[in-house]
């Protein structure tokens, strides 16, 4: 199924929560508002046409200049053999979105990883903890303006 | 004449406590099981038959830390690693050494400028006795590490407490 027949699909159910769609292009996607993510994802997991069974992975985008930080959402169906990405922007200050992982498991650990270097909240996550740095850690390390600490308990950074 | 020649029975052989402890310890050497990364990959290929550590004694990697002597730091060690680094190193019973392997255990190798998360230096958290080069060391490297930890231990005494 070609990008734009996914856009069309998605219109009915979701028309006024997307914000802009990009249906040529090396990575096609949809944009999304915040609050409407989750059912945006619920659509794409369930519709018979669709079936995005597999979500391939989270990113995380940081952009200063535009105050946000913005998620992109790759997804794959295994079983029609399409691919798309949901695109989301969040506030840069308090970025927060509803977790889609009760729609992908695989999303859990993804948005572990998206709250730990970037720090974006996951609403009703099951087990938001840091994934990959130490549980006292202090920031988020992939933020363009994260101040480069000098020391972590004694261990200096630049000796 | 000698002043015990003759006395005991032949095949006796004179030595110092202080040698027989460092030969039976620097030829059983009995290694950690403790992988981080890469380096990991060059360590088993030492332990494995082509390079064959066993030649020297060092080819039984042990699965805890209670039973091994020799830690071999073969990877990038980060923060949240080092902490668990630090008390494998407590959990090893006396005499225990530690071979700091490859750039990243050594100085944080290819982190070390503009990486927030590795520890710079594995010697900042654990005392190192060997550091051998590389990225990752050939096992030829290793092994020379090893050779040169046992002519450390070589020169240990028990009359005084010993820094290595």
């Amino acid at each position: 199924m070609t990008p734009s027949e996914i856009i069309e699909i998605l219109k009915p159910h979701e028309g006024d929560g997307i914000v802009s769609a990009a249906a040529d292009g090396t990575h096609p996607h949809v944009v999304v508002k915040a609050q409407r993510l989750a059912a945006v994802a619920a659509v794409l997991k369930t519709d018979w046409r669709l079936r995005f069974d597999l979500l391939r992975c989270i990113s995380a985008i940081d952009w200063p200049a535009q105050n946000g930080v913005e998620l992109s959402y790759d997804l794959i169906s295994t079983s029609l053999g399409h691919a798309f990405a949901v695109k989301v922007m969040l506030d840069r200050a308090d970025p927060q979105v509803e977790s889609v992982a009760g729609v992908w498991p695989a999303a859990e650990w993804h948005e572990r990883e998206a709250f730990d270097l970037m720090g974006v909240t996951f609403l009703r996550h099951p087990d938001l903890r840091r994934i990959l740095l130490p549980e006292d850690w202090v920031g988020h390390p992939l933020r363009k303006d994260y101040p480069y600490p000098v020391a972590y308990k004694g261990l200096k950074l630049n000796p | 004449m000698a002043l015990i020649e003759g006395i005991f029975e032949p095949g006796l052989v004179v030595t110092t406590v202080d040698w027989v402890l460092n030969w039976s310890r620097k030829r059983s050497i009995f290694p950690m099981t403790f992988g981080i990364a890469c380096c990991a990959i060059e360590m088993m290929a030492t332990g494995a038959a082509r390079f064959d550590l066993d030649r020297f004694g060092a080819g039984a990697f042990r699965a805890t830390p209670r039973q091994a002597d020799l830690m071999i730091v073969a990877g990038t060690v980060t923060f949240k690693m080092a902490e668990r680094l630090r008390r494998l190193w407590e959990q090893m019973a006396e005499p225990r050494f530690v071979i700091a392997m490859g750039a990243c255990a050594i100085s944080g190798g290819p982190y070390h400028l503009h990486a927030y998360h590795v520890v710079k230096g594995v010697d900042q958290v654990v005392p190192v006795d060997v550091y051998v080069p590389g990225c990752p060391p050939r096992p030829e490297a290793l092994i020379e590490g090893l050779m040169r930890l046992q002519d450390k231990i070589g020169t240990r005494t028990i009359a005084k407490k010993c820094e290595v």
